[in-house]
């Protein structure tokens, strides 16, 4: 199927979009918005708006309409978990399952400071009535916080025989998340840990393809509660140990 | 203070009982920091005295003259500069040369004292006129410009890192219809023990506060004051572990406000609390002398604990933060005590909780200009909604009579700001200011109505917090997580090794300089 933007008819390609130019506003500023906006392969263009944030810069609302159609069969992308368990049923599937608590250790690695994601997940209270992991009767959950460096994140996850590890990455500017994350991977490949201990991470500006891009078991992004990540460490795990038999 | 009708309620018995407590709380920390200077307290003395500088590896000359005080700090490092200033017949220029060169200053043979003395009261003099100077040139722009002054004054942010990037943005911004421009910090500069030499380019989240860009900045928007025919205010950061150094930067570069709080470098940057609570008292007393409006830093609070749950804390620390003040001889007109608008947006009413919270810091604090803050963390990768969410934040901030109104962002949940996305947080607020102009004084609440409920609930609960903050005395408050649910043992935390036990022959010159002008003690 072949899919286009939709606004106000089918297939109409109707896109919105803003930006700055750096130049003053004027009309040869706007026009020169409408090219642009033709270049970046739009027809139809018409520039609604345009503003000066100064002498030299100019801000413009545009509308567009592409004739640029995507085949939506061949998009590819796999959410970690297809179907997600409640906090009880997450519970019941350990005691089925395993007989013994899941230990997850977490933290907000690297020089990132933001604990509300973390905690969001992983604290008692959790997060828009969603409880985290810690209330979890056979979740063992340990949040170490945040600026947590790589090595005692993962040096914590072995002292504790952790089942799984989960590592919260706000900050993405100039990309540290990602220098952060492969830091992570690569520490976790020296000592053998990947391919055994669960890999998850989430953050703002994570999804669960870049997750597996960088060698991650899987990814979680805004709107994440506790229940998601539980379901994916369980049903995970109980892959693992009934693949592994 | 003038006294206020309350179109809350709010009881000036329970207002003048939680004064009373945050007194009680405040008197015997305040005790301590008149026993104690720290090291960066010292480096800000040897600032204002003219110390400046840096050697080939980057050390700041105050560093420097620091490092060789040693334990000396505890009598205090100015009369070593001094000292050298008067033995080596040098002026400060040439003797920061030299330090910078590796000339030692403890190794002088102290001269005369009372030559030292003369020489301290010469500088001071000095001083004293760069910063009067700074403060009648504000104060005559601020008259030259008076019908352009809006209220709230409009408040946005640059952050690129780069000093040049910087000054383009906040032009822009100027021009647009900002009053005032913060450069925020770059990451972890607060956990730095020396302020950076020179003009920067590289910085992350956030662009190095030195005494250099102080000035590019200063010149920048001074350009704008002109041209707009309104004064710009510059904002920095005088906090972490050189606070009164940053203190002593603005002074003396015209800055107009500080982010300077007494516990927010406590909670949020583990800064022990012994360093913290000294140095906020020395950057108060320049920051006064230099007619500096605070900015505290309540809005933290509420990105770790819940708006409406703990909306004691922001009180009790607006409260306490208060004191702190006065005690360092600054005014209520230069505290721009903080709060926040940072209810979830998916509570029921809870825009008339925000506006009675807002309202309610507005009756307690009548003469100080307000810094109110902006939705942070709940805004979303939505725009639309968060546009929205600054839509009424700018409403409540007009009703309420707000000082200085932080400008939300609608990509807050993505990036720091594009050009752009200050110019529709500008048109906004402008938009909203403008169309509810008289509105406050319109406007009335029902007795014992949502509104009325909501502060009069709030002031109980922030006395009943500071009643006990006062039993375990505010060390151990902090101990056991009473601030915004984080604990900090007293000898925890960086920078207490900084910390010095004053000896009896302590001399400081500029202390006493402050103290005198603010005056401060007898
Ligand atoms: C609160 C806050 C702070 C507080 C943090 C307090 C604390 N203890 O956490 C303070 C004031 C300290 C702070 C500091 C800074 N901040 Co900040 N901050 C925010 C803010 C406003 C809210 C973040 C938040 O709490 N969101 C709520 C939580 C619940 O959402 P979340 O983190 O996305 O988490 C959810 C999901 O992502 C997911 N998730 C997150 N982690 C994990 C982990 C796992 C395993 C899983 C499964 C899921 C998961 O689940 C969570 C629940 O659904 C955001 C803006 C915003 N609205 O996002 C800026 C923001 C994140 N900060 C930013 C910046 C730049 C900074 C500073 C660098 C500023 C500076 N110059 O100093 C410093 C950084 C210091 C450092 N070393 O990291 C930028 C980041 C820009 C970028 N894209 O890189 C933002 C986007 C603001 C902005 N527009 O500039 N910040």
């Amino acid at each position: 199927m072949f899919i286009k933007p939709y606004g106000d008819t089918s297939n109409d390609g109707a896109v919105q979009l803003s930006f700055t130019l750096p130049v003053k506003n004027c009309g040869r500023a706007k026009e020169a918005a409408r090219l642009y906006v033709q270049k970046l392969g739009f027809q139809k263009v018409d520039v609604v708006h345009a503003a000066p944030l100064s002498e030299e810069f100019t801000f413009f609302v545009a509308y567009g309409k592409t004739d640029v159609a995507l085949d939506y069969d061949k998009v590819e992308y796999a959410e970690a978990v297809d179907k997600y368990m409640s906090m009880d049923e997450v519970n019941d599937f350990i005691k089925t399952h395993f007989k013994r608590k899941i230990v997850i250790v977490g933290a907000c690695s690297g020089t990132d400071a933001h604990t509300v994601g973390i905690d969001a997940i992983m604290n008692m209270k959790g997060y828009n009535h969603h409880f985290g992991l810690e209330r979890y009767p056979m979740i063992e959950a340990l949040n170490m916080g945040s600026q947590v460096p790589n090595e005692r994140l993962l040096a914590k996850a072995r002292e504790l025989k952790a089942d799984a590890v989960l590592v919260s990455q706000i900050v993405t500017q100039k990309d540290v998340h990602i220098k952060n994350l492969t830091e992570l991977i690569e520490l976790a490949e020296a000592e053998k840990m990947r391919g055994k201990t669960l890999l998850v991470v989430g953050g703002p500006r994570v999804n669960n393809k870049l997750a597996k891009e960088l060698g991650y078991d899987a990814g979680f992004g805004p709107g994440t509660y506790a229940e998601h990540v539980a379901t994916f460490v369980v049903k995970k795990l109980h892959e693992r140990m009934i693949g592994k038999k | 203070m003038t006294p206020v009708k309350s179109k809350l309620g709010l009881s000036r018995a329970k207002i003048d009982k939680a004064r009373e407590l945050a007194a009680a709380v405040t008197a015997p920390v305040q005790q301590f920091i008149d026993r104690h200077t720290t090291v960066t307290i010292e480096r800000a003395t040897l600032r204002l005295l003219g110390a400046d500088g840096a050697n080939s590896d980057g050390v700041p000359v105050p560093n420097l003259i620091a490092q060789q005080c040693a334990e000396k700090l505890s009598g205090g490092a100015s009369l070593y500069y001094v000292n050298a200033l008067v033995k080596l017949g040098k002026t400060p220029a040439e003797l920061n040369k030299a330090v910078a060169g590796g000339l030692d200053l403890s190794q002088i043979e102290l001269t005369d004292r009372k030559a030292i003395q003369k020489k301290a009261d010469e500088l001071i003099k000095g001083l004293d006129g760069r910063i009067a100077g700074n403060v009648t040139h504000r104060n005559a722009k601020l008259r030259q410009y008076k019908d352009k002054v809006k209220s709230p004054l409009i408040y946005v942010i640059v952050a690129t890192g780069n000093i040049y990037e910087d000054v383009k943005q906040a032009q822009a911004a100027a021009l647009q219809g900002a009053d005032i421009i913060a450069v925020i910090r770059t990451t972890a500069q607060s956990l730095l023990d020396y302020v950076p030499y020179g003009a920067t380019t590289e910085g992350f989240g956030g662009t190095y506060a030195t005494q250099e860009n102080f000035r590019i900045m200063r010149a920048a928007l001074d350009e704008v004051v002109d041209k707009e025919g309104r004064y710009i205010r510059l904002v920095n950061y005088c906090s972490g572990l050189c606070m009164p150094e940053i203190a002593a930067m603005g002074a003396m570069e015209r800055l107009d406000m500080m982010l300077n709080d007494s516990m927010y470098g406590i909670l949020f940057r583990d800064i022990n609390m012994y360093r913290t609570f000294t140095d906020q008292y020395f950057s108060r007393m320049i920051n006064t002398a230099a007619d500096i409006i605070i900015n505290t830093g309540e809005d933290n609070y509420l990105t770790t604990s819940d708006a409406v749950e703990k909306a004691n804390t922001v009180l009790a620390s607006q409260l306490i933060n208060e004191q702190f003040a006065f005690k360092a001889g600054m005014p209520a007109r230069l505290m721009g005590l903080g709060h926040a608008f940072e209810i979830n947006p998916e509570l029921k009413n809870g825009f008339l909780y925000e506006y009675a919270q807002a309202l309610m810091a507005r009756e307690i604090f009548p003469e100080h200009p307000l810094k109110y803050m902006p939705p942070t963390k709940f805004m979303t990768g939505d725009v639309f909604k968060g546009y929205a969410m600054n839509t009424l934040f700018n409403f409540v901030s007009k009703a309420t009579g707000q000082g200085i109104h932080l400008l939300g962002m609608l990509t807050e949940a993505i990036h720091t700001p594009y050009l752009q996305d200050r110019h529709l947080a500008i048109e906004n607020a402008l938009y909203v200011h403008n169309a509810m102009e008289d509105f406050a004084g319109e406007i009335e609440f029902r007795k014992g109505g949502i509104m009325q409920k909501r502060a009069q609930l709030v002031l109980d609960e922030t006395i009943e917090l500071l009643g006990e903050v006062k039993r375990h005395g505010l060390f151990t408050a902090i101990e056991t997580g009473m601030f915004a649910e984080i604990k900090r043992p007293r000898d925890g935390g960086k920078g207490l090794d900084g910390v010095y036990e004053k000896s009896p022959e302590y001399w400081n010159p500029a202390e006493a300089y402050l103290k005198r002008k603010l005056k401060i003690g007898k």
